[in-house]
């Protein structure tokens, strides 16, 4: 177990490493930040000397070896517009954005789990057709169009909510609402489809032979084993947040990493780009370390 | 009219299907006493389980639905009872076990969890469940059963897994235990001590058996009285021996004609001649296992010669390691004299036609998305000097008829046959490339009795008729004493034994093919009744 975590833990720095490198250079094929920074009436001189500051004048090479020197020594650069240290800005902003993730995705695991497995014990009921039917929509629906309704509906017209930011618990209602409606529509369906080939199994017929009650062979029979697959499906939804939810973000003005990220390209802050990219990348690693450890404890079968 | 501990009375059943109504069964009745055991037996599709499904309520309605009939446990009719009232007696009074235990016990909990959750689901306390799991782990002879509480199914062997499921159904103490085709998927001597252990059981607790089987050598060894189904009805029924001794339906006398194990077994032939094949010390190992410990084989030009072992005796890699399908690790393989191990790939390539094999499973050894014609004609695209692109159609026919199918059934695909069709569309396959050795993998054992004796009929005729050599790799031995010139047989990744086959069943010199021909079952009741007796007399014997 602990020889298969430092194995994946190897390939995840290998790929990491690569990433850096590209990253590092394509970003400084956008250009030079100096314009975006200084005032139109700035002088030669001053954008001669923010570039000195930034090391902008040095050979790309000279400045991709200081930067990983000083990565070596644990300092992933400074922020140019917050000018703050990189790394303590997108830790800030990871924070948000895996509460959002966290708290959404839990919420979508319980309710796709729970009435997948109920429509798949009745198929062609008429609470499978009704959640079915609502899946179907979830999983289709464009999030950015539901999130500019919602904000219209609920915050500007009915005054119930925050039309965006954060502070109070009202402030999360809306963004995990608009961002739970398509994984679960997704999850719900393959929660459906995974359960109802379990429910055929054999193993499932000698339960009901067995005079097992019908609810403990939904969700203990059939459940562990339906949820290998719903396992992989959740993981990637996770992650798809993790990664930013960047139009969600940007609607609801939620200070997380996706907005941070779409701000530090657009401002070629390039630290924040790079420490952002390794922070999600790191975030997606654990991730999916988790969803193996995950199947090992619900399939006594894999073992690592 | 006495009450039966369990009676079926005119029951029908019929199933809704896309392609329209099926009837299963049509008015089948039969009843179990206790302490008796009662055998349904039939061929795939004949409706034998079907009536049992419906006493454990397993029948999805729909798109099933029980369309007349009354089935009576102690003289209630349990078609008009509550689905509660049913759910109590599953289990507590009526237990099931099935074919495969592997896919029907569940992969993910420990098997003590799972047979103590009947005792549980029943009412139950955790404590009593737990006691009564570890109790009948040992009754039914699993090794260190505090242990083997908390292991998971894969962890057992296919007739500790039967064993398994067999402790489960005996938790609550049932009246009744069905049980559908119980030893189908073991191995003979695994099969034998199932049974020994069901009846040791059923003297026990005095419970009613009712077993399914399309195995006549079943019925003859734990039957007392037996139900002949074809079709969906019931042709005959009467005492096991009775029925046996003097068959009065057509059906009935077709089964036990078609049942393996009577002709008479050929002479030894003269083995002089230049091997067409021979195998010399093949070793494989898969990781730590040892799968072929030195194997010597040798196949005479027209000779079928079957290699007879149990699971994991090496007799399948034995077949693929002749065909080089996978490499062995050492020894060697003569075709006519020429080394198939150290062979150019482009003379191999040239070989590979006269080598051919027909798997176990037709349904998966076919392409489900290609024609028959293709199937068949897939030989000549690889292997252009074989025939003209403008002859195909023609001996596309010609094979299909040969193998007993119609030339019009070029067109279809491999789904639109029948089990039995489809492995005469393997051979016809094999056949096309115009191979001197046949390698035959459990080539029959999928198939139904009557099924399987016109394949292995099928075989013969192509042997004589083209000189074709057979490899015959079998578990089940009275097919192989009907159709093989020679016998070896493997244990454990060795050959114990190797001999005419006259020899080798007459007079097995080894104690393993002693233990082998003694656990198989003859579909004779009478015969089975006197090996039982000769048995039980070996055991008492003291060591």
């Amino acid at each position: 177990m602990q020889s298969f975590i430092g194995k994946r833990a190897l390939a995840s720095a290998v790929s990491l490493v690569g990433l850096v490198i590209l990253v590092f250079f394509l970003s400084r094929l956008t250009g030079d930040p100096t314009n975006l920074y200084l005032p139109l009436d700035a002088t030669t001189e001053m954008r001669e000397q923010f570039r000195e500051l930034h090391g902008f004048n040095d050979p790309l090479v000279v400045q991709f070896g200081r930067y990983v020197g000083d990565l070596v020594r644990g300092d992933f650069g400074d922020s140019i517009r917050q000018a703050r240290p990189a790394m303590e800005v997108v830790l800030q902003a990871f924070g948000w954005t895996l509460r959002l993730a966290v708290i959404t995705m839990t919420l979508v695991a319980i309710a796709a789990v729970v009435i997948g497995s109920l429509a798949a014990f009745r198929v062609g009921g008429i609470f499978d057709r009704i959640a079915t039917f609502f899946s179907l929509i979830g999983a289709s629906a464009p999030d950015f169009w539901i999130a500019i309704v919602a904000i219209v509906v609920f915050a500007v017209n009915l005054h119930w909510l925050p039309t965006s930011g954060t502070g109070t618990a009202l402030h999360w209602v809306l963004p995990v609402a608009v961002l739970f409606i398509r994984p679960f529509g997704l999850i719900l369906q393959v929660v459906r489809g995974s359960m109802i080939s379990v429910l055929s199994s054999a193993y499932v017929k000698t339960a009901r032979a067995k005079g097992v009650r019908a609810r403990p062979i939904i969700f203990v029979h059939a459940l562990r084993n339906a949820m290998l697959p719903v396992i992989t499906v959740i993981g990637d939804q996770a992650a798809a947040i993790l990664n930013g939810a960047v139009v969600i973000e940007t609607i609801f003005g939620f200070p997380g990493i996706g907005k941070l990220m779409i701000d530090s390209i657009l401002l070629r802050d390039f630290s924040v780009v790079l420490a952002a990219i390794m922070v999600s990348a790191l975030a997606i690693f654990v991730m999916n370390l988790l969803i193996d450890l995950a199947y090992a404890a619900l399939d006594p079968r894999i073992r690592y | 009219m006495a009450k039966h501990l369990l009676e079926v009375r005119d029951l029908s059943v019929e199933f809704h299907t896309a392609a329209g109504t099926v009837q299963a069964v049509q008015n089948v009745s039969w009843h179990l006493d206790r302490g008796e055991t009662l055998a349904i037996l039939g061929e795939s599709g004949s409706g034998k389980s079907v009536s049992a499904s419906a006493v454990m309520n397993l029948i999805d309605m729909p798109p099933g639905r029980i369309t007349n009939g009354q089935i009576l446990l102690n003289g209630q009719d349990m078609l008009a009872m509550g689905a509660e009232q049913r759910r109590r007696i599953n289990g507590a009074k009526i237990a099931m076990i099935f074919q495969d235990p592997l896919a029907h016990l569940n992969p993910v909990y420990s098997v003590g969890w799972q047979i103590a959750e009947m005792v549980t689901t029943h009412g139950g306390s955790r404590g009593r469940a737990r006691a009564r799991a570890l109790e009948l782990l040992r009754r039914v002879g699993i090794p260190e059963p505090e242990a083997a509480m908390f292991r998971y199914p894969h962890q057992f062997s296919g007739g500790q897994r039967q064993r398994l499921m067999i402790a489960m159904a005996l938790a609550c103490k049932p009246d009744i235990l069905i049980a559908d085709e119980p030893t189908t998927a073991l191995d003979v001597t695994v099969q034998a001590q199932v049974l020994e252990l069901l009846e040791e059981l059923q003297a026990e607790t005095g419970m009613g058996i009712l077993i399914i089987t399309h195995d006549l050598g079943v019925v003859a060894e734990i039957a007392d009285r037996v139900v002949v189904m074809n079709g969906g009805r019931i042709v005959e029924t009467g005492r096991a021996a009775e029925v046996y001794a003097n068959p009065q339906n057509a059906y009935t006398r077709k089964l036990i004609d078609a049942a393996p194990g009577k002709g008479a077994m050929p002479e030894e032939r003269d083995r002089s001649d230049q091997p067409l094949l021979r195998a010399e010390g093949l070793e494989k190992h898969y990781g730590a296992f040892h799968a072929l410990k030195g194997v010597d084989l040798t196949i005479m030009p027209g000779e079928t010669v079957a290699v007879v072992g149990e699971s994991g005796s090496g007799k399948s890699t034995l077949a693929r390691a002749i065909l080089r399908l996978d490499d062995p690790d050492a020894g060697k393989v003569l075709y006519r004299g020429n080394d198939l191990m150290t062979m150019p790939p482009r003379e191999l390539f040239g070989l590979r036609r006269d080598l051919q094999m027909v798997f176990q499973d037709p349904t998966q050894s076919l392409n489900p998305r290609m024609t028959v014609f293709q199937l068949i004609s897939e030989a000549w695209v690889i292997h252009r000097d074989i025939l003209p692109r403008a002859r195909w159609k023609d001996r596309v026919a010609e094979l299909l008829t040969k193998v007993g199918l119609r030339p019009e059934h070029a067109a279809r695909y491999p789904h639109q046959f029948s089990g039995g069709q489809r492995q005469r569309i393997a051979i016809a396959r094999a056949l096309a490339m115009e191979p001197k050795l046949i390698v035959c993998d459990e080539a029959v054992s999928a198939l139904d009795v009557s099924i399987q004796a016109q394949v292995i009929q099928l075989l013969d005729g192509l042997r004589r008729e083209f000189g074709l050599s057979y490899l015959f790799i079998a578990h089940d031995l009275p097919v192989v004493r009907d159709f093989a010139d020679r016998v070896v047989v493997m244990r454990q990744g060795r050959v114990v034994e190797e001999g005419p086959v006259r020899r080798i069943f007459e007079s097995p010199r080894d104690p393993y093919t002693q233990a082998l021909l003694a656990a198989s079952l003859d579909p004779d009741p009478a015969v089975q009744a006197a090996r039982r007796i000769a048995r039980e007399a070996l055991e008492t014997i003291p060591a």
